[in-house]
């Protein structure tokens, strides 16, 4: 998808105006399974690269979400905690988790572009 | 399917009326109760005892039980469990007992518990054991709590407890629950714990590690006598969850293995009701150096005669109420007496031969995640079957369509779709073979008919279920509407 960045851990980040919306992939969906709980951070909290932001728990398993940026999340999808089918059903846009005001934009550079992510994704099915 | 509980069939008058009207006065309830404890309507369904009976017949036809269908369900063992069970632990004599009985009057009783701790010592090489706990989990929560209180009778305050990325859920949970911090360790590629990873973790703050042998993979843990050593030279110690033990009857024992602590659950290895079935029983064993930390009471003997022995220096206290699910140790009981050593040991090594027999002969239609001799359980991966869009889960509501119980799904965690398949000891060549059949059956669905399994069940009472209403909003509770 169009100026989609993504991380080994199968979130999605897209940059609108120096924030990040972060979710989970299409791949990651499909993994866990129907997804029936979400926990997500509250608004102002500051998170730090590679820390927990939030858990997702399906009909498989519970996993947790990690930001793969540094910032401080300005908003969340409360919709989301009362339908988590959203991730289900539209992981890339109804399905949105949070955003993050960037503390540190160098840190994109760390993310993979669709190509890598793709070429991961398939390496890690075989 | 008829979906009507009992309370919403019947109508005025269809009830069977065989009590007569007695020759003596009736007291009318308000006369003796006070108005406001009356209530106005009690809606009880009426309804003629053979619409009772077929309701109820019906209802019971609507289970998937193990009495009547094979049951694969991996890691939970679900063998046959012998009627005889319930018929000696249905004797008047341990029915009619009561809690609060005198000692002398209950030594049969704690007879039968104190033979039962014998065995399972002679079984297990555990020194003693504890019968409290109502389950398999509140006996990994006991045998965690005795860890944690022999660590504070140390001086020594740990706060680390080490499981498998492989293990059972229950483990990471438990020590949680006790208050530990929960390290993973990775396997490695043969399925097994990595040793040079797990050297890493161990340090003066581990705790214990707590494992499962042969682990959730159906693999033995080969290097258990170095994870022990790794351990116990730190101070650490070993938890042993007995959830798999059913292989190892009578060929070796957790003590042996290097392991402190361990529970049975009886529900698995020991044939007695699973889960909804009946009350649960999580046997608790310990080494010498743990006996002084066990709940209290404990059946001891003493001048031939046997006693609730409360005397119990470091005990980590009462765990739950009087002794126990007694009638779960009289079952357990029965079934180590009636098989004996040599059938402890075949119940072993049937279950492992019967699981081997599986994987060899589903080998070339389903990956195996890992392609090692197993024990009693083997874990397959639908991964291929998955590239051709059909998934574990779609595998396996399909078996319910050929009278089959679908094996545990996607668990162990670190296998891709997963279906794991635990036989049991109790199956006849025959229900394997019909398996195997089975499973290569569907496995050639995938390529004719995709969507025959995507739809399946087709013949089950319920089909697919909405699984994320099912999760979020399950409708547990009948209101009765006037």
């Amino acid at each position: 998808m169009d100026g989609m960045k993504y991380t080994k851990s199968h979130e999605w980040v897209k940059i609108e105006n120096g924030v990040a919306v972060i979710g989970i992939t299409d791949y990651a969906k499909d993994q866990l399974g129907d997804v029936v709980f979400i926990e997500l951070p509250d608004v102002g909290q500051r998170v730090v690269k590679s820390s927990q932001l939030g858990t997702v728990e399906s009909t498989k398993t519970a996993s947790e979400i990690y930001t793969p940026l540094t910032g401080e999340v300005i908003a969340v999808n409360d919709g989301l905690v009362d339908n988590p089918q959203w991730v289900n059903e539209s992981p890339f846009e109804k399905g949105w988790m949070v955003k993050i005001k960037l503390s540190d934009e160098n840190q994109l550079n760390d993310l993979l572009d669709e190509g890598a992510y793709k070429e991961f994704v398939s390496k890690e099915k075989h | 399917m008829d979906k009507k509980l009992i309370f919403e069939k019947g109508s005025e008058g269809r009830k069977n009326s065989y009590v007569k009207k007695p020759s003596f006065d009736i007291v009318e309830p308000n006369q003796i109760i006070p108005e406001k404890f009356l209530r106005q309507d009690l809606p009880l369904p009426s309804l003629g005892e053979f619409e009772v009976v077929r309701h109820y017949t019906n209802l019971a036809n609507l289970n998937f039980s193990l009495d009547a269908n094979f049951y694969p369900l991996g890691s939970c063992t679900m063998k046959y469990n012998p009627k005889v069970n319930e018929e000696l632990a249905s004797l008047d004599g341990f029915i009619k007992l009561h809690p609060y009985q005198r000692e002398d009057t209950i030594q049969g009783a704690l007879e039968l518990i104190y033979s039962l701790e014998d065995i399972l010592c002679e079984i297990t090489g555990m020194k003693k054991f504890t019968f409290q706990a109502s389950s398999g989990a509140q006996g990994e929560f006991i045998g965690m709590a005795i860890i944690k209180k022999y660590h504070d009778s140390k001086g020594s305050r740990r706060s680390k407890v080490i499981v498998p990325d492989s293990s059972h859920g229950t483990n990471p949970a438990t020590a949680a629950l006790c208050g530990y911090d929960v390290v993973v360790v990775d396997s490695n590629d043969k399925g097994l714990v990595d040793l040079d990873k797990l050297a890493k973790l161990v340090d003066d703050d581990t705790a214990a590690i707590m494992l499962t042998n042969p682990n959730t993979l159906g693999l033995f843990e080969e290097n258990i006598c170095q994870i022990s050593e790794l351990i116990h030279k730190k101070g650490g110690l070993l938890y042993y969850d007995g959830a798999n033990f059913n292989p190892l009857l009578g060929i070796t024992n957790p003590v042996l293995m290097g392991f402190d602590v361990m529970h049975l659950n009886f529900h698995k290895t020991f044939s007695t009701p699973h889960g909804c079935g009946g009350p649960g029983a999580g046997a608790v064993g310990v080494v010498p150096e743990l006996v002084d930390f066990l709940p209290i009471p404990v059946v001891a003997k003493k001048n031939n005669k046997f006693y609730f022995d409360y005397k119990i220096k470091h005990t980590i206290g009462r765990v739950r109420s009087f002794y126990g699910n007694f009638s779960v140790l009289i079952k357990a009981y029965v079934y180590l007496l009636m098989l004996g050593k040599e059938g402890l040991l075949r119940v072993a090594q049937n279950s492992v031969i019967n699981a081997n027999y599986i994987k060899e002969k589903l080998k070339g239609h389903y990956s195996l995640a890992y392609n090692s001799r197993c024990m009693h359980e083997v874990v397959f991966s639908c991964d291929k079957q998955k590239e051709k869009g059909v998934s574990a889960l779609d595998i396996s509501k399909r078996l319910l369509d050929y009278k089959i119980h679908p094996p545990t799904m996607y668990f162990p965690l670190i296998v891709k779709e997963a279906l794991m398949v635990e036989p049991t000891e109790t199956e006849s060549k025959d229900t394997l073979d019909y398996f195997i059949k089975v499973m290569i059956e569907i496995d050639k669905e995938i390529n004719q008919n995709p969507d025959k399994l995507k739809n399946s069940p087709h013949t089950m009472p319920v089909k697919r279920v909405n699984e994320v209403a099912a999760a979020r909003f399950p409708n547990l509770k009948y209101t009765y509407e006037k």
